[in-house]
């Protein structure tokens, strides 16, 4: 890499900062992030890796206020020209723009929370590791089709802005998710971590081809309202349009949110934190501001929504930490829920006999016999009289954000359930349903003890999603329409 | 170094470095966009991207590696690692790969562009967004939103068997939306769509929507959508407008005719099709009045160029010809699999990204009707447009979409409107249920595609027009 590009993120925010003021004048006020990132995903299909590719990064995010205006911009080009060229054409845009009444000013200098440790072996492993576990993945599948991939991400960013505040953190994650294919029923593992040591190719294999063989020969059962068990990977998509549409800050000021902070809104098994430090995080957000845990359901009572500083001056709550590049125009969003439920309440499974479900089974003689594949899952559904267990969601899309209502599909395996136990697979269902309905009072019958971590389509984002039963959830159609 | 030098040098270094095969792609491009909303310009944001993606095939494995910068060290450097990379494919290897014959092509391509949307002036651009959402929040929207979006990409590819292609694309386009918030719902209007027309072309395109007369409209019935019945449930004849045909189009056949999906390459997340390569030929799609075209040639539409991302140059094909299914969006390796004869469909959303089977205009062939004559002849029914949710199976069969606006239609005429209006249905048995097709063709644009590990989105166009399906059942909700 050339000198300029070699420049520790840090430098060059420093950099972009002083260019503001020198070609902007002393009151134009600058905030700007710079990442460095090494992102790596070994894809594969048919048993055999067809995609694999590696990217070595660069990023500069400016936003600048001048004469009461704001304009953002960004790119890759951190050459000096380039910088420059940043630097003036973010200048000219806000120039152009209208008045921003409401601009919240820049982040004081305040100190973040201290990075969490990150893995030098993850951030900078060799395509050969992430193969390895692929390798590892497709053998354990013990002749069945397998897809999927492995990924591993390095992230380094500095943040300043020109009220003297400055920060700087690296992040490093690693994700598995792969499928196993036993004549057209299809069973998923997937597990995110902090360090691909902790990813286990051969567990996860294990795990996808015992749900795959025990999805074989589906029947078709009629929709309408069923009690579910949904495993970590289907409560993960909760997770995800929670965060997206109900707890954005600037969706709840809008009134497009169902989120009323201090309403019993959800079952009293049900606490929602969002932890961004949970896992190998970056501690500032894109306005500096740290990022800490914050509870945003507790014990079934809304009592938060998160916001950066614009959305959390309007609100006059301040900002939560959670700021990101568009955060302006889709608002700003909770990253890394956890799920869990208050101990004793509603919680399955005995954590010292068994891994988690979702994160495979322990690798044994024999291979493990699905669908069941873990103590807590186990748990949930031995209490349920008639229902189905449900591995995955898929494609889901809000009809209405208001009441967060969502049609998706189910995907990876579907069981039915009598008298606590799976008796056969079931065809894939299409749904309708109210997510804050099916966790309302009363609807939440169990919560697993321990969440398993599950990777979002981009690293950094993780939800962190225990197996969950539901007293009912709305399948409004089948496999036939 | 020049964007053909960097090109060059990397797909060099790859061949240094084992590999049999090689291309790279340089890509720059500048990205502006602007929201609006009740009033005022709530986000402008300008970017800048260059950078070089390379890929190498050794043996039978790929690999690819990019990198944010041009110099000649960093492109031999990206060259080594991509063919490091496809080595460590090898470990799990897979059948022979072979790439469908190219010619080798020297040329130079532009898009057509009347006026660089680049070059408008900022403020003639605020003041259009800000001008339509204040409109649109006098009238009774409590949300006013207004969009447009610019990309002006330039490419240099250069392959190890003679490519060597410089493109100019310029794309952009935009749109408005008012929202009404209601007890316990909001509802939604949009102009020309949710996200607005997007095409290949210049800032023609915007100011032929002209936003703003249709900004008062759109607000008051946002608002009484939230007072109008709800659409009923059951079966009955649906019309769909355009847009939402184009994304019916997109979803139910664009993916489900993308050759990786069919070899299974997109299992484990975009999922693969209901079709199979030994039907190619025979199997019964849709209706006879169903012609799906591939063409990447039409001037101005969202998803065309002059050459894809292998370098084969655009080239119209048929997918569905009088409903019978016969063609598939490909890429060199993947129509080499198939036992295809081209590829031609395979785009990266940008320099870091690996190119991969995409749609480009996947589109309807105009019926012999109009949309007046299919509302004319339907006794009872409902009209649907503007399309507000979309999901479907990994396999494109289940579908349901979502529309802003439904219309009763009653004895041959449009009557009262209807909110919430949803619709689903099995792909070929709703295609097969099609028997009015209409004329009025607009290449709708979908700026929005995503596909692939990691996540590209991809721009595509979708020529549709109004037609009728008969029997769908309407009318879900939780």
């Amino acid at each position: 890499m050339s000198h300029d590009a070699e420049r520790h993120p840090l430098d060059l925010a420093g950099r972009v900062v002083d260019l503001v003021h020198r070609l902007g004048g002393p009151g134009a006020e600058a905030e700007v992030v710079v990442t460095r990132s090494e992102l790596a995903l070994t894809r594969f299909a048919n048993s055999f890796v067809h995609q694999n590719v590696a990217e070595s990064g660069v990023g500069v995010r400016l936003r600048l206020h001048a004469d009461g205006r704001t304009a953002a911009g960004g790119g890759s080009v951190v050459t000096p020209d380039g910088l420059a060229a940043l630097v003036e054409r973010t200048l000219t845009a806000a120039r152009l723009c209208p008045p921003d009444p409401a601009w919240p000013g820049l982040a004081p200098p305040v100190s973040v929370p201290a990075a969490p440790v990150w893995d030098e072996a993850t951030a900078f492993a060799e395509p050969a590791e992430r193969a390895e576990r692929v390798r590892a993945f497709v053998a354990a599948v013990g002749g069945l089709e397998a897809a999927g991939y492995c990924r591993t991400a390095y992230r380094s960013a500095a943040f300043a802005n020109s009220a003297g505040h400055s920060a700087r953190g690296s992040t490093a994650e690693a994700a598995m998710d792969g499928i196993a294919r036993a004549g057209g029923a299809d069973g998923v593992a997937r597990l995110c971590a902090d360090r691909l040591a902790d990813l286990d190719g051969a567990a996860l294999g294990l795990r996808a081809a015992a749900k795959a063989r025990a999805a074989v020969d589906p029947v078709e059962l009629p929709p309408g309202r069923y009690e579910v068990v949904l495993e970590p990977a289907a409560v993960a998509d909760l997770l995800h349009n929670l965060a997206l549409w109900g707890f954005n800050g600037k969706r709840f000021a809008e009134r497009q949110s169902f989120a009323e902070p201090g309403v019993v809104q959800f079952d009293p098994a049900v606490t929602l934190v969002d932890d961004p430090l949970g896992g190998s995080g970056l501690p500032f957000d894109a306005e500096g501001a740290g990022r800490r845990a914050l509870t945003l359901v507790d014990a079934g009572t809304t009592v938060a929504v998160t916001h950066d500083r614009r959305s959390g001056a309007q609100a006059g709550a301040g900002s939560t930490g959670h700021a990101a590049p568009g955060a302006a125009t889709f608002g700003p969003t909770p990253g890394n829920l956890r799920l869990t439920g208050p101990a004793g309440v509603a919680a399955a499974g005995d954590p010292g006999a068994t891994r988690a479900a979702g994160a495979g089974p322990p690798v044994g003689p024999e291979p493990p016999v699905g669908p069941v594949l873990d103590a807590e899952t186990a748990a949930l559904v031995a209490g349920m009289d008639r229902g189905l267990l449900v591995s995955d969601l898929w494609y889901t899309r809000v009809l209405d954000t208001k009441r967060l209502v969502i049609t998706g599909l189910t995907r990876n395996g579907v069981w039915l359930v009598e008298g606590g136990v799976p008796v056969r697979a079931v065809r894939d269902f299409r749904f309708t349903e109210s997510y804050p309905r099916a966790l309302g009072p009363g609807a939440v019958l169990g919560i697993g003890r321990r969440p398993v971590r599950q990777p979002d389509r981009v690293d950094g984002v993780w939800w962190d999603a225990p197996a969950l039963r539901l007293a009912a959830w709305n399948f409004t159609g089948g496999a036939s329409g | 170094m020049t964007g053909f030098d960097a090109a060059s040098a990397a797909v060099q270094a790859a061949l240094d470095a084992g590999a049999r095969y090689a291309d790279a792609r340089v890509m720059h491009r500048r990205y502006e966009s602007m929201s609006a909303r009740n009033g005022d310009i709530e986000e402008l944001t300008q970017d800048e991207s260059l950078g070089l993606g390379v890929r190498a095939l050794v043996g039978s494995s790929w690999g690819f590696h990019a990198v944010p910068e041009l110099s000649d060290a960093a492109a031999h450097d990206a060259g080594r690692r991509a063919a490091r990379i496809a080595a460590a494919s090898a470990r799990v290897p897979g059948p022979p790969i072979d790439l469908v014959p190219a010619e080798p092509t020297v040329a130079s391509w532009a898009s057509a562009c009347e006026v660089d949307p680049l070059g408008v002036a900022l403020s003639d651009k605020g003041d259009l967004l800000v001008g339509a959402t204040a409109t649109m929040a006098a009238h009774g929207a409590d949300l006013a939103e207004g969009l447009y979006q610019v990309w002006d990409t330039t490419k240099w590819f250069v392959s190890s068997e003679g490519h060597r292609i410089d493109q100019h694309i310029r794309e952009c386009g935009g749109g408005i939306s008012a929202t009404s918030i209601g007890d316990g719902e909001t509802q939604r209007r949009s102009y020309p769509s949710y996200r607005g027309q997007y095409g290949t072309t210049g800032w023609e395109l915007v100011t032929s929507l002209d936003l703003a007369a249709h900004a008062a409209r759109i607000a008051e019935e946002s608002r009484a959508l939230l007072t109008a019945p709800q659409c009923p449930a059951g079966e009955t004849d649906l019309i769909l407008g355009g847009e939402q045909l184009a994304l019916q189009i997109h979803e139910s056949v664009g993916h489900a005719i993308e050759l990786d999906r069919i070899l299974g390459w997109e299992a484990a997340f975009a999922g693969t099709s209901w079709l199979d390569l030994a039907q190619l030929g025979s199997l019964r799609y849709g209706s006879e009045l169903m012609n799906v075209v591939i063409d990447p040639t039409i001037p101005g539409a969202l998803g065309s160029f002059g050459f894809d991302d292998e370098g084969s140059p655009a080239a119209r094909r048929d997918a569905v010809r009088e409903g019978r299914w016969v063609g598939v969006l490909a890429g060199r390796d993947s129509a080499a699999v198939a036992g295809l004869d081209h590829g031609g469909s395979v785009r990266a959303d940008g320099w870091a990204r690996l190119p991969m089977v995409r749609m480009t205009n996947v589109g309807l062939e105009p019926g012999p009707h109009t949309l007046d004559e299919i509302v004319a002849a339907t006794d009872d029914g409902v009209l649907m447009d503007l399309n507000r949710s979309w999901s479907i199976d990994d396999k494109r069969l289940n579908f349901q979409f979502g529309c802003e606006v439904g219309w009763e239609i009653k004895n041959g005429r449009r009557g009262r409107m209807l909110r919430n209006p949803t619709y689903t249905g099995i792909g070929p048995l709703f295609w097969r249920s099609m028997d009015m097709l209409s004329s009025e063709t607009v290449a709708w644009g979908t700026p929005n595609c995503g596909k692939g590990q990691p996540g590209q989105t991809g721009h595509t166009g979708h020529p549709a027009a109004p037609a009728r399906f008969r029997n769908v059942r309407v009318g879900v909700r939780a």
